[in-house]
């Protein structure tokens, strides 16, 4: 192994360095609060020197390997995670935070790093430490509140059942590995079979991903961690930890579980409804925003395994396509939230009544997130779904696609009500007009940009088909 | 860029203009120069189409543009017309401009009015003019949306509940179309070319007949709510009455007919075998359209609501003509369209500026108008006089079509549902006569009427344009009904067949 093939693991390697970074002038700075500015730029470094090309291939043997397709999502990612420190900014300059600034960066780009090892593992070894090193310093940051007893809780939350979830995988892969021998992708894929034994463990493997996605019925973490957590923490959670978690879901399912996909398809069939419907019906009746956006990213979620039920190029095209869109689009309804949040500390739904009147900007943005949510066109929202639709009719599951259809209606309403609350709803005291940071605003507004040029901007969706692959 | 792209680009335009203004005065002035713009351009596209014509180009669809969008899916953004949407085009520009003149006095966020306004006729021409269902879908559902906040931030009365009744029930369709487009799509290999969402390309494929068993219903449902089928109607009356009054114009006057166009188009064009298997269900669902609007109309004390059942009536009338599939009703179905577009359109903007002055809806708190304001009475007797079908005006040309063709049909079952649905006619006159009777004429209810002044010149903009339409219409239709004959060849060859195997 020389020096050159270690540069295939640039992603992982450039976040490390940023991470080594950002600790070391942690030590040596008093000024606590330019580590903000300095993690913004390392990060825009990072996305930059992400996009350069890079060769495929495999490293240690094969428990690494990296493709475009690898290099594309972990993009993704970085995007998403450039944006969500822009949005950041502002609230971790809060007084309250001051002497713990730097450990909020050192947690999201260690998660990072294992969501990236987590995409491109070979080797379900490989996957658990990425998913492991994903996962713990989350539930640390959902704690980062620590003062306060629902942040505490939330953290205490998300490590037991994260920890739980983690035992029923490994359980269910120390099954396929007692069975087959090997833990790597390739030997599995030939080697798995139609068996009782061999089901049960795809069946514990999925559960543990179905908790990091929030499907119906591992979802139950996901609304009180969510509201207990600081805002930027649950937008990470249900931007950039779910969709990395939907990348492997895909990778896993189309090149190792391959051989059962009959099987896994009913499965995610169900789960689909499922998790449409529940996350759905009780979205209607949430009046805090966390919580409300936690029940819509679950819903979410139940859409987009109708692109992994394909199992073609267009079904894996549509999943990475929608991931990008929502990941704009959500970060901008909770960059949104956050801003408010940040500025006035209120995150009730009647809160937000009669905004428009005077923060116009701001209730626009959260209006096109929330169509795009929708799936509302001529924003983004509505090509994500579109094709994630088609990519299920593409497999002839015309009455999934009807279901998920009426649940897009169904959220529709309740999306609907927060904007008539910010421009129909009159208020007594509104929220007063205020002005966000400079880096809040370059955050929202790269929302803003991304939900409307992805949708119509077509050779986008052909790069990722490009790029996609099938069974 | 092509002459019909121009549609949609201009009301995209204008908005950005609006943007840019200060304040209402300027706003207003923005979005009349645009839409009057629009309307000359829809009188343009008549000329162009008919010029055409003449020099004996044949083509199904005119001016056809086709640009590669998303390339792997096949998803193109295809623009093209033929007779019958030259007429809607113009439709709606008439009624998108006289709706803008009717809106002069909207002094509450105007900008946001006026954008959102212009925003939904966009998706209306876009509609027109796409020949790819993709963006029929896109355009389809853009025009659906804005309503929300149309009706929710201007409306009146109970404007929350029915903004949101409106968006949820045509959402809902949408998602069955969805489906609906999603099938045809999908089986429009059939004939072993690509799949394709190109509207002319699917019509000479023959889709599975057992697809086309689950996706005519879906599709031809999907528009028909927009087209007030029967009992997916109750949108209907709510949404127009809490509506303003430009709002209430446009979607009554244009986009309910989005369903009517939506239905022959895609839904009967694409998927005739199973039109022909499946249109005695619609037939009875329409008829019941037909008569229980006109019903419902008689027991309304509000002036909207009166009308919102009557547009119930009369586009329950269209998708009854349009399944008669029969050349003379199909024609009498778009002559409909287009009448019903401009005869609501007046009733509504006369409705609202009758409201504007008196404050109250109420057939029986009015009364005696005819002395206080003769301009907007007369106007107001001329749309109820084309709505129940005088001969000269509009109505009577259309309703007289669609029943000539219907009669067509030498069995019981057609001959006895198109007697039921002759019948509303005569229910419509009851409607029509006694409010005309009741607000326009007697005594003066309210001493405070008296002062209440005619109509200013906006307002006699906006319904005189409306006025010469339909007397237009009415007087010389042969024009139009040619112009929309010639394009009906390829749709009622395409029932024809489906007939004969």
């Amino acid at each position: 192994m020389n020096l050159e093939s270690f540069l295939l693991m640039r992603h992982e390697i450039m976040l490390t360095i940023a991470l080594l970074i950002i600790l070391i002038a942690e030590l040596s700075t008093e000024n606590k609060k330019s580590i903000i500015n300095l993690s913004i730029i390392l990060m825009l470094i990072t996305t930059i020197v992400g996009f350069f090309p890079v060769p495929e291939g495999t490293l240690f043997g094969g428990m690494y390997q990296t493709s475009h397709m690898t290099v594309l999502m972990k993009n993704i990612l970085n995007i998403g995670t450039l944006i969500l420190f822009l949005q950041v900014a502002e609230w971790i300059r809060q007084p309250q935070y001051s002497n713990k600034v730097s450990e909020f960066y050192l947690l999201i780009l260690s998660t990072l790093i294992g969501m990236n090892f987590m995409i491109s593992s070979g080797h379900f070894l490989m996957f658990y430490i990425g998913l492991e090193l994903a996962t713990i310093p989350i539930a640390a940051l959902a704690a980062y509140d620590r003062a306060k007893n629902i942040s505490a809780e939330a953290g205490i939350k998300l490590i037991l059942s994260s920890a739980l979830s983690s035992g029923i995988m490994l359980y269910g892969l120390s099954v396929l590995y007692g069975t087959i021998g090997s833990l790597y992708f390739p030997e599995m894929s030939t080697a798995f079979m139609n068996t009782p034994l061999h089901t049960l463990g795809f069946i514990f493997f999925f559960a543990g991903m179905g908790f990091k996605i929030s499907l119906v019925p591992f979802h139950l973490w996901t609304a009180d961690v969510y509201e207990g957590a600081p805002i930027n923490v649950s937008s990470y959670l249900s931007v950039i930890s779910k969709g990395a978690a939907v990348f492997i879901l895909t990778i896993v399912l189309y090149t190792v579980f391959h051989s059962i996909a009959p099987m896994w398809k009913n499965l995610l069939y169900v789960m689909a409804i499922l998790t449409m419907t529940i996350g759905n019906l009780f979205a209607l009746r949430q009046k805090n925003l966390k919580r409300f956006l936690a029940f819509s990213s679950i819903a979410q979620a139940g859409f987009i395994l109708l692109g992994i039920i394909d199992g073609s190029v267009m079904g894996m095209a549509s999943v990475l396509y929608f991931v990008l869109i929502y990941i704009f689009t959500n970060l901008g309804a909770f960059g949104v939230v956050s801003a408010i949040s940040v500025a006035t500390g209120k995150e009730n739904m009647d809160d937000y009544n009669g905004l428009y009147k005077t923060n116009p900007n701001l209730s626009l943005l959260m209006m096109l997130s929330l169509f795009s949510l929708a799936g509302i066109p001529p924003v983004a929202g509505f090509f994500g779904k579109f094709f994630l639709f088609a990519s299920a009719a593409n497999s002839g599951y015309y009455w999934l696609v009807f279901i998920a259809v009426i649940n897009a209606t169904i959220s529709l309403y309740y999306y609907l009500l927060i904007v008539k609350a910010m421009f129909i709803n009159n208020s007594e005291n509104p929220i007063a007009y205020f002005k966000s940071g400079l880096t809040t605003r370059i955050g929202l507004l790269m929302c803003m940009v991304g939900i409307f040029a992805i949708g119509l901007y077509s050779p986008l969706y052909e790069f990722i088909r490009m790029f996609s692959i099938g069974m | 860029m092509d002459f019909l792209t121009l549609f949609v680009v201009v009301p995209v335009l204008t908005i950005i203009g609006i943007v840019f203004t200060k304040n209402m005065k300027q706003t207003r002035l923005v979005s009349a120069v645009g839409m009057s713009i629009q309307l000359v351009l829809a009188v343009a596209l008549v000329f162009m189409y008919l010029a055409e014509r003449k020099a004996g180009n044949a083509a199904e669809m005119l001016f056809s543009h086709s640009y590669v969008w998303f390339e792997s899916l096949n998803i193109n953004y295809i623009v093209g017309v033929d007779g019958i949407s030259v007429a809607m085009i113009l439709l709606t520009g008439i009624v998108v401009l006289t709706g803008v003149f009717a809106s002069w006095k909207v002094d509450f966020l105007p900008r946001e009015f006026f954008i959102s306004l212009i925003f939904l006729s966009s998706g209306v021409f876009g509609f027109f003019i796409s020949l790819d269902l993709f963006t029929m879908f896109l355009f389809y559902e853009v025009a659906v949306i804005p309503m929300y906040l149309l009706i929710g931030i201007w409306g009146t009365g109970p404007k929350e509940y029915s903004a949101m009744k409106l968006t949820l029930m045509l959402m809902g369709a949408s998602a069955l179309l969805l489906v609906g487009i999603l099938g045809i799509y999908f089986n429009s290999n059939a004939g072993g070319g690509e799949l394709t969402f190109n509207i002319m390309e699917i019509a000479k494929v023959k889709i599975p007949m057992d697809a086309q068993r689950m996706f005519f219903p879906m599709t031809f449902i999907g528009f028909g709510v927009l087209g007030a089928l029967f009992p997916f109607h109750t949108w209907s009356p709510d949404g127009h009455a809490s509506a303003p009054t430009a709002v209430s114009m446009l979607h009554a006057g244009v986009l309910m007919k989005l369903g009517g166009y939506g239905a022959f188009r895609v839904a009967m064009f694409l998927l005739p075998e199973a039109a022909q298997e499946m249109a005695w269900i619609f037939l009875i669902l329409t008829s019941i359209s037909v008569v229980y609007g006109a019903f419902g109309a008689i027991f309304q004390k509000d002036l909207k609501y009166i009308n919102a059942y009557s547009s119930v009536s009369h586009c329950g009338l269209v998708l009854f003509a349009i399944l008669m599939m029969n050349k003379a009703a199909l024609n009498g179905a778009i002559l409909q369209m287009i009448s019903h577009g401009l005869m609501t359109a007046l009733f509504f903007a006369l409705i609202g500026m009758i409201y504007g002055r008196t404050h109250t809806r109420m057939i029986d708190q009015l009364g005696g108008l005819m002395k206080v304001m003769p301009i907007l009475s007369v106007s107001y007797v001329i749309a109820g006089l084309a709505n129940l079908g005088l001969p000269g005006l509009s109505g009577f040309v259309a309703e007289m079509t669609i029943f000539f063709g219907a009669f067509q049909h030498p069995d019981m079952f057609h001959r006895i549902l198109t007697i039921t649905a002759a019948a509303s006619i005569v229910i419509t006159a009851v409607y029509i006569l006694r409010v005309v009777g009741q607000i326009l004429y007697g005594p003066i209810t309210n001493e405070h009427y008296l002062k209440l002044d005619d109509a200013h010149w906006y307002e006699r903009v906006s319904t005189g344009v409306l006025i010469f339409a339909i007397a237009g219409i009415g007087l010389a239709p042969l024009w139009l009904s040619d112009m929309i004959n010639d394009s009906l060849n390829p749709i009622v060859n395409q029932l024809m067949q489906a007939i004969v195997k």
